[in-house]
């Protein structure tokens, strides 16, 4: 077999063998991945399987065998509140007014949240602190 | 507007310090490498690291002798090739 | 005139002056006029010198607690210890911006310094490359709201707000210029890349004078990505140094297509092979270092670290689709100018190996990629944002990985074109040899079987680590040979003279170390969470754990309360070391409640007790919301406020009503100080419950070890020869070949 063809076999294969390890991958990740749902979204349908529900801590407790409870409410509709069962690890930043994300399953009308699946956000670095104070006025003037 | 102000000063700075080279009678980079000379220069370094490589290859083990001389053989062979060219470039200038 | 104002002149005055190198080097390139490309060089050098001023200016802002400038009062405080107070300039939007513009320009001085002999017809493109990316960042600074590190305040706080308590860390400290350096590195690459394509100088000098620039970018980014890890290893309570968090991952994808590249482009210098291949990864590389930048501040990703919405995303994605739509434009359009000049002739040779490490790297990074961005692909697809979540990472990431090891072992023993029919056993035997040594021994004596995945990882890591200690071995035996000088002193000679191959090796070794590490840490860890109250024991894999005592203090320069624990760790009954872990709080305002203690930041104080073999780790975390700690806390408040708040407020703008306003906030604050104190005793009399983590992790340590050994092999092979030397060299084989010629 002459060089040339030999190269272009070696370069089909290859290719093939990207391609379907690709669909392979984009398969897998549709069924392995969670819906990120906001309380309003939870409230207005109970989904099926798990899902990342997101919101703002309104109120928190910590429960005599450690796992806590709070509830999260929808950053867009503030009204839209889900309670949540969680067990597991609670990030440094928790607390009430700050964002976070958990995984877990939809029980009348209750979140299960799977264990560990709790996520705080940061606070922003850069949001301008400055900016959110009345008081103060930022001058962009030349 | 200080700002401003200051600004345009930095800026007539500026645009005093870049302007040297335009002006007349500016000593223009006469000594600029000519594109095709340093192409020949680029191939012939590289032509020496394969000679380099083929020799520590044979020191450490990955070549036999007789392959090394070959392949050693056919780089310098080239590098010549080379050398001739960069040669012809200098006579024609 | 103020030095702020004259720093936010010489941010526009540097703006003008890339806007002018961009058109001089354009117009010098078109017209081959070298006068104009020398005045634009010049542009750059301004920028720089200017952009140098920019940042002295704003440092001398913060060490002097100028609260007139909004950086100062957003990130510092005049309690903030220097060094931070340095730090956090760049802990901002308008800070790091001008971070980068500014490492922009001078690393774009030096190459323009280095070249400005050189490479005639390739250096206005580049010049301009770099000149248009520096009008992106200046003008990003001027134009974007926002992001103007010059912005005032009026009128002028009397204390500034304070660096966040979690980023009061060494490394957290210098991990932002780290990542951008090695973002803004690879531009210098990237611009000659462009430049050669548009002058179709498609040979290897673009790639000579900017290689050592890529494996800078390269170390930089390592030191900023082991940095971060780090961090998170031993501040957070959480213990682990990697999620798979989108800004994590932005930070990997650039490192594993640059990986690519300066391997990609040794095949290039000696075999005038993989020409597309270089340029495209090139701009790859630089499309995600930009892309890294984008997504830590475009808030379109749920991420721990997602900083939120700001007005500098939409214009950063717009450029990465430039510079990916642009590249691909003139790629394609230079395809013929990019032919190979030889093909891979075996499989059994160095080109072929770095073509399959190439495939590897980037199949790792289209995987990371994907997942990253998959929230984003799911909400195009089904309407529905959905998130990979780690283990999908893992289950790809590591089949990948295994692989990329392996090939780390295989590439070092084979020689370019080929090596030798029968050569072959005498290298890889003894390698694999000892690897297949190693996995009987790990099957027998320990229960790595139970995670196949980490038992391959070994398998090959020691098949690797053995390849290179033979490259050594023979390399040194070599040189002892011709010199006779001793072992030791061969070695280190053969490694200075052959910097890049055994820089190289080095930084193979390393990562190999690292992977290893990874492997282990994350197969074979023992965690728990316990709750436990003074006198109580725990056992976590071959650890004992006792809370020996509680203790709480209050520092009050920092305004931090801490609560924190004595606890002894034994193993087999012997004490092995007493650590002290707590938790801090800093206080959120100075409303003078209990409450706001607890509601401002809280970090934690992690115990390690560590060695070669594992890291014993632990955090924690005292329980406020027991119903007894929550009654006096809300009883403590309502007292406080029902003693210090008339009932008609003075009025603050009246002298007398201030002084009233004062002497009220004085005695909230001492009544807080005195409820904090009994809290503080009710914590050391063991009434409040403490949730400890624990954690066991094998040979975590030789992450930061094999990282560390890779940045100094590629040091050692980033280091220069001396010219001198190199002419020497040359002159050399000059001599030689003359000799030949002469008889030819």
């Amino acid at each position: 077999m002459d060089p040339d063809r030999k190269r272009k076999i070696r370069l089909v294969v290859a290719l093939s063998v990207a391609v379907l390890l690709a669909t392979a991958l984009v398969w897998t990740s549709f069924n392995a991945s969670t819906e990120a749902k906001s309380p309003s979204e939870l409230l207005a349908a109970t989904p099926a399987g798990a899902v990342d529900a997101y919101g703002k801590v309104v109120t928190e407790e910590t429960l005599p065998d450690g796992s806590r409870e709070f509830v999260i409410a929808d950053p867009e509709d503030t009204s839209q509140t889900v309670p949540v069962e969680y067990e597991g690890q609670v990030p440094d930043p928790f607390r009430e007014g700050r964002d976070v994300i958990v995984t877990g399953l939809m029980v009348d009308g209750t979140l299960v949240a799977e264990k560990d699946s709790l996520i705080t956000k940061c606070p922003s670095k850069f949001s301008d602190e400055a900016e959110d104070d009345p008081n103060i006025v930022i001058d962009e003037s030349l | 507007m200080e700002v401003a102000l200051i600004a345009l000063f930095v800026i007539a700075a500026v645009a005093l310090f870049v302007s040297i080279p335009l002006r007349p009678g500016a000593e223009s980079s006469k000594r600029i490498e000519d594109p095709e000379g340093a192409e020949l220069e680029a191939r012939k370094e590289s032509k020496y690291r394969e000679i380099r490589d083929a020799e520590l290859d044979r020191e450490q083990g990955k070549l036999s002798q007789a392959d090394w001389a070959r392949a050693d053989a056919e780089l310098r062979r080239e590098a010549i090739e080379i050398l001739r060219e960069i040669d012809a470039l200098e006579e024609r200038k | 005139m103020s030095s702020i104002d004259a720093g936010f002149a010489c941010l526009i005055a540097a703006f003008v002056a890339f806007a002018y190198g961009a058109a001089a080097s354009i117009w010098g390139g078109r017209n081959a006029d070298r006068r104009w490309v020398d005045s634009a060089r010049r542009g750059v050098y301004a920028a720089a010198i200017l952009l140098t001023l920019c940042v002295v200016v704003l440092e001398a802002a913060f060490l002097r607690s100028d609260f007139s400038v909004a950086l100062v009062a957003d990130h510092s405080s005049t309690t903030t210890p220097t060094l931070y107070k340095m730090t956090a300039l760049w802990g901002s939007q308008g800070g790091s911006i001008l971070l980068w513009a500014w490492v922009l320009s001078i690393a774009s001085s030096g190459v323009l310094f280095a070249t400005r002999h050189k490479h005639r017809e390739v250096v206005p493109w580049a010049t301009a490359v770099l000149c248009g990316l520096g009008i992106f960042f200046t003008g990003l600074m001027l134009l974007a709201g926002g992001a103007n590190p010059f912005d005032r305040l009026s009128p002028v706080p009397a204390e500034g707000l304070g660096l966040n308590p979690l980023l009061r860390h060494p490394a957290m400290a210098i991990h932002p210029p780290m990542l951008y350096s090695g973002y803004v590195l690879f531009s210098i690459p990237f611009a000659f890349a462009i430049g050669a394509l548009v002058a179709r100088r498609l040979d290897t000098s673009w790639i000579r004078s900017t290689r050592r620039f890529g494996l800078l970018a390269w170390i930089f980014l390592s030191v900023g990505i082991l940095l971060g890890a780090g961090w998170s290893y031993v501040e957070l309570g959480w213990g682990g140094y990697w999620g798979w968090d989108p800004v994590e991952n932005a930070s990997l994808m650039p490192w594993l297509v640059g990986t690519a590249f300066l391997h990609s482009i040794m095949v290039q210098e000696r075999r005038g092979m993989l020409k597309v291949w270089n340029v495209s990864l090139i701009c790859v590389t630089f499309a995600l270092s930009l892309l890294g930048t984008f997504l830590v501040r475009s808030g379109i990703l749920q991420s721990i670290h997602a900083f939120g919405e700001s007005t500098v995303g939409t214009p950063l994605l717009v450029l990465i689709a430039l510079v990916l739509a642009g590249s691909t434009a003139l790629i394609i359009s230079r395809l013929g100018d990019l032919r190979a000049e030889r093909r891979v002739e075996s499989m059994a040779s160095r080109e072929a190996v770095f073509l399959v490490n190439n495939v590897l790297l980037i199949g790792l990074a289209f995987i990371i990629f994907y997942g990253t961005f998959f929230p984003l692909i799911a909400e195009a697809v089904t309407g529905e944002r959905s998130t990979l979540a780690a283990p999908w990472f893992d289950r790809y990431v590591t089949p990948l990985a295994i692989l990329v090891v392996l090939f780390t072992g295989i590439g070092p023993l084979l020689a370019w074109r080929q090596i030798s029919a029968g050569r072959a056993l005498r290298l890889f035997g003894p390698p694999v040899a000892f690897a297949a040594v190693v996995l009987v021994a790990l099957i027998a004596f320990t229960d790595s079987a139970s995670e196949p995945g980490a038992l391959i990882m070994f398998t090959f890591a020691a098949f690797a680590l053995a390849g290179l200690l033979g490259e050594f071995v023979r390399g040194a035996t070599a040189q002892n040979a011709l010199t006779g000088d001793g072992w030791a002193l061969s070695l280190g000679r053969v490694v200075v003279r052959n910097r890049r191959r055994y820089g190289g090796y080095t930084v193979h070794v390393g990562i190999i170390l690292a992977f290893v590490s990874i492997a282990a840490s994350s197969s074979f860890q023992n965690t728990d969470d316990v709750r436990m109250l003074p006198g109580d024991s725990t056992t976590v894999g071959d650890y004992e754990l006792t809370y020996v005592r509680p203790e709480a203090y209050r520092d009050f320069d920092e305004d931090r309360l801490t609560f924190g624990s004595v606890v002894e760790v034994r193993r087999d009954g012997e004490l092995v070391e007493t650590l002290t872990p707590s938790r801090n709080y800093y206080s959120s305002s100075s409303t003078g409640t209990v409450r706001s203690f607890f509601e401002g930041e809280a970090t934690s104080e992690v115990g390690r007790s560590g060695g070669a073999a594992e890291d014993f780790w632990t955090a924690m975390r005292p329980d406020l919301t027991e119903p007894a700690i929550e009654n006096f806390i809300a009883t403590a408040d309502r007292r406080i406020d029902e003693a210090t708040i008339p009932e008609v407020l003075p009025d603050p703008e009246t002298p007398g009503g201030a002084e009233a306003m004062r002497g009220i906030a004085e005695a909230r604050s001492e009544f807080q100080g005195l409820a904090i104190t009994n809290l503080e005793e009710r914590f050391e009399n063991g009434e409040i419950p403490v949730d400890f983590r624990i954690n066991v992790n094998p040979l975590v340590i030789w992450i930061w070890v094999g990282g560390a050994i890779g940045v100094i092999g590629g040091l050692i092979a980033a280091w220069p020869t001396a010219s001198a030397k190199r002419r020497r060299v040359s002159d050399v084989y000059a001599a030689r070949l003359a000799k030949d010629l002469g008889r030819a």
